[in-house]
């Protein structure tokens, strides 16, 4: 053991030494908060500059009223419609919408002329302000008044609550663990991915050089294969300690300075708009700071030192599985290139994990596909991660952990068989087939 | 004591046997060569011996003991394909290996640092291997392999990659760390080495054994009772030698080889000649170790050797 940790201390201590580390490590913290801030400054700036587009509109029907908000001015024309085309082509605006004469029950015929392509949003948007028209038209033919019609568009917002076994109320919100889930699937994702092509790297260098001879002469290539994985583990662990607290820190920095800005505009904007004595924006107004306090409420609930430790375990769980992998496969070839054909194979369950999660975890995370993508060893490290926010019985997460362990165990005996006769073989033609035969073979 | 003894080592792998009971043994304090044309085995028997490999059967014994794997510590190997970290400093890697060896980082530190001083190397320590020539690299790698003092050198190649003053300083190292009662093996094909070197040597071919023994008893076994007369004057040679070769020296000056039949000793051939030429120089014309290694992986060995072979 006493040479697995000399092995330990060199891989540690040759890689934190290196310049490039140290650049990763500062520079990676600086970066993300950089990119956060700039996105953050430059929706500010949108939501600042963004003025209501002009729509040009020609209704020859005379049955729309179209009323300004906060996206569309609309302005309307009254001229035949090549005419107005051609006033439309001479401005910078939005869009021409034509209205031919014609039956609510039929409404067909309707059209939008735009100089470049508009987002689907927008189209989406005036599609809707002239469905909930023909809606309104049609319920007044059938002598609605317009004060039950105000009342047959509430505005409702789902409370989430979820009940505990004991039947405790518990709210949630559905949001916040997405982003959870997204974010520390994310992490597992890349963090393996990462350090075990450092793994198979530093295997391949080894070899190359030539110095894995000499080394084998003083320890067991298992030995050997284990203080590298752990090594290499120990560096990611600490880049990833310093890239939190340094995230942390920059980032309530950057989010402080925005932050603070940021509600003091949408005082100004209120102020603006109750002075509109709008009641319907005050109610909206109102809804949405309920709507901030919930959300951290919420994000209080969530039981963070549990995720924590779930975190950390499938953190390494899932290195050291796919880290013995990467260890055998960098050990059966003599260079990088050699590696893709071998590497490939032993990135698809984690890549299946990652598009799992996108695909089922976040969307269903009870589901079939969740419960066995969150306990298979090769998928649970990226899956579990992503699902625990949602909340996993603790049979499942126990019966997960189990089967990582074996998992790893599993994946670190067979790199184990491979990598001792791996190791030395230079200038072979490496298949599958001679994998399973070094495999096989004794000692 | 020996300092080794390997009894019928035999490693099969899927496709071939790489060693077919092989038995050698190398007695404490000498300088063993492990002879063999490339592929015979070598590299495997000295694989097994380092316990990178294991053998199917056969058993080893190490000054007395079964091979185990505390021995790594009294075992040093310089494998015959060099390498060190190429990014790690002279001094940290040696400190690290010294360390894999089993010594405490006060030792390690202290005998590193009286081998630079004999290598005249004391300033290297915080050079990167990289930064080295080949032959500075193999001098750095000869140290990582004999610092630990271990009490058995195992040499793949010693001399490749070294120019003749440094293979002369290694030449120098390897005799003093004999002296200081250390059991040296040298697998090479270089036969100059063997022939100024070696006390003992083994020859492997085809995954076998075919000759073990003191290198004098060896040559001696093989001599095929040839010698070589420097003379003034032709003569004829009587029915009971024949003519091997001649060639003019100088002036009148003849180098004659003749061979003997067998049981004629040295003086009776002196005796015969005196009485029929001006002999100026007379000596036994012994095998060199090149001759024995080429006839033997040829097969094409003559009566000695066959002979040999059924002894074995």
């Amino acid at each position: 053991m006493n040479k697995v940790w000399l092995i330990i201390q060199r891989e540690f201590l040759n890689r934190v030494q290196k310049k490039s580390f140290l650049i990763a490590t500062i520079l990676v913290p600086l970066i993300i908060p950089a990119i956060i801030g700039g996105l953050v400054y430059v929706a500010i700036k949108e939501s600042e500059s963004a003025k209501a587009e002009t729509v040009h509109v020609l209704d020859e029907s005379k049955l729309f009223k179209f009323e300004n908000n906060k996206k569309f001015n609309f302005v309307a024309v009254d001229m035949p419609l090549e005419q107005a085309k051609k006033a439309y082509n001479e401005t910078k605006d939005l869009a021409l919408l034509y209205v031919p004469a014609i039956d609510i029950n039929k409404p067909d015929g309707i059209a939008i002329y735009t100089k470049e392509n508009p987002s689907i949003e927008k189209v989406g948007e005036l599609e809707s302000i002239l469905a909930g028209q023909i809606h309104d038209f049609k319920l007044k033919e059938y002598n609605i008044d317009e004060a039950i019609l105000k009342t047959l568009r509430p505005k409702v917002n789902l409370k989430q609550f979820n009940l505990t076994d004991k039947g405790e109320e518990k709210s949630s919100s559905s949001g916040l663990l997405y982003g959870l889930g997204f974010a520390l699937g994310i992490l597992i994702y890349m963090f393996v991915l990462i350090y075990g092509i450092q793994i198979m790297q530093g295997v391949i260098d080894e070899k190359t050089s030539k110095i894995v001879e000499v080394i084998v002469s003083s320890v067991k290539p298992f030995q050997l294969m284990l203080g590298k994985i752990l090594g290499i583990a120990s560096v990611g662990l600490l880049q990833f300690i310093i890239w939190i607290v340094l995230i942390t820190v920059l980032s309530s920095v950057t989010m402080g300075y925005f932050g603070a800005k940021m509600p003091q505009q949408q005082a100004m904007e209120q102020m603006n708009k109750s002075f509109s004595s709008d009641p319907e924006v005050k109610e909206a107004m109102n809804q949405q700071n309920g709507k901030v306090g919930e959300f951290l409420a919420n994000a209080s609930e969530i039981p963070f030192a549990k995720i924590a430790f779930v975190f950390v375990f499938y953190f390494l769980g899932g290195y050291l599985l796919y880290g013995a992998l990467f260890a055998a496969v960098g050990s059966a070839v003599d260079s990088q290139q050699e590696a893709q054909q071998f590497q490939f194979p032993v990135t698809i369950p984690l890549l299946i994990g990652y598009l799992g999660l996108f695909m089922f975890i976040l969307r269903d995370p009870h589901g079939p596909i969740s419960f066995w993508l969150s306990v298979i060893p090769f998928t649970s490290p990226v899956a579990m991660v992503g699902r625990i926010a949602f909340g996993v019985p603790d049979w499942q997460l126990a019966l997960s952990m189990v089967l990582l362990i074996g998992g790893f165990l599993l994946t670190t005996w067979i790199a184990g068989r491979i990598y001792r006769v791996g190791i030395l073989m230079t200038g072979t033609k490496v298949s599958y087939k001679v994998l399973a035969k070094w495999f096989m073979q004794k000692g | 004591m020996n300092a080794l003894e390997a009894r019928n080592v035999t490693k099969q792998y899927a496709t071939h046997k790489a060693l077919d009971s092989v038995s050698i043994t190398i007695p404490e304090k000498t300088i063993y060569g492990l002879l063999g044309p490339n592929g015979a085995g070598k590299t495997t028997l000295i694989r097994i011996i380092n316990q990178i490999i294991s053998s199917e059967e056969g058993t080893i014994e190490i000054f007395g003991e079964p091979l185990q794997e505390k021995h790594v510590g009294i075992i040093g190997y310089l494998p015959e394909e060099r390498g060190l970290y190429k990014k790690m400093k002279v001094g940290d890697q040696l400190m690290y290996l010294a360390q894999l060896k089993g010594l405490s980082r006060k030792e390690a530190l202290a005998r590193i640092k009286v081998w630079l001083e004999k290598f005249e190397i004391k300033d290297w320590w915080n050079k990167k291997v990289e930064d080295l020539s080949k032959g500075m690299a193999q001098k750095v790698q000869f140290i990582s392999t004999v610092m630990h003092e271990p009490r058995l050198i195992i040499l793949d190649e010693p001399f490749s990659g070294f120019d003749p003053v440094n293979a002369q300083l290694i030449t120098e190292k390897i005799l003093e760390l004999k002296e200081n009662g250390s059991t040296i093996i040298f697998s090479t094909h270089r036969m100059e080495t063997v022939e100024s070197l070696c006390d003992h040597i083994a020859l492997i071919n085809k995954s076998k054994k075919i000759l073990e023994g003191p290198k004098k008893q060896v040559k001696a076994q093989y001599k095929s009772n040839t010698f070589i007369v420097e003379h003034k004057g032709p003569f004829t040679l009587p029915n009971r030698y024949e003519l091997v070769g001649q060639n003019v020296i100088e002036d009148e000056l003849i180098s004659t080889t003749i061979k003997a039949q067998d049981g004629i000793k040295g003086n009776e051939v002196i005796r015969d000649l005196i009485d029929l030429t001006e002999v100026h120089t007379f000596q036994e014309k012994l095998p060199t170790m090149a001759d024995i290694f080429i006839s033997l992986v040829k097969g094409e060995g003559d009566e000695a050797l066959k002979k040999h072979l059924l002894e074995v």
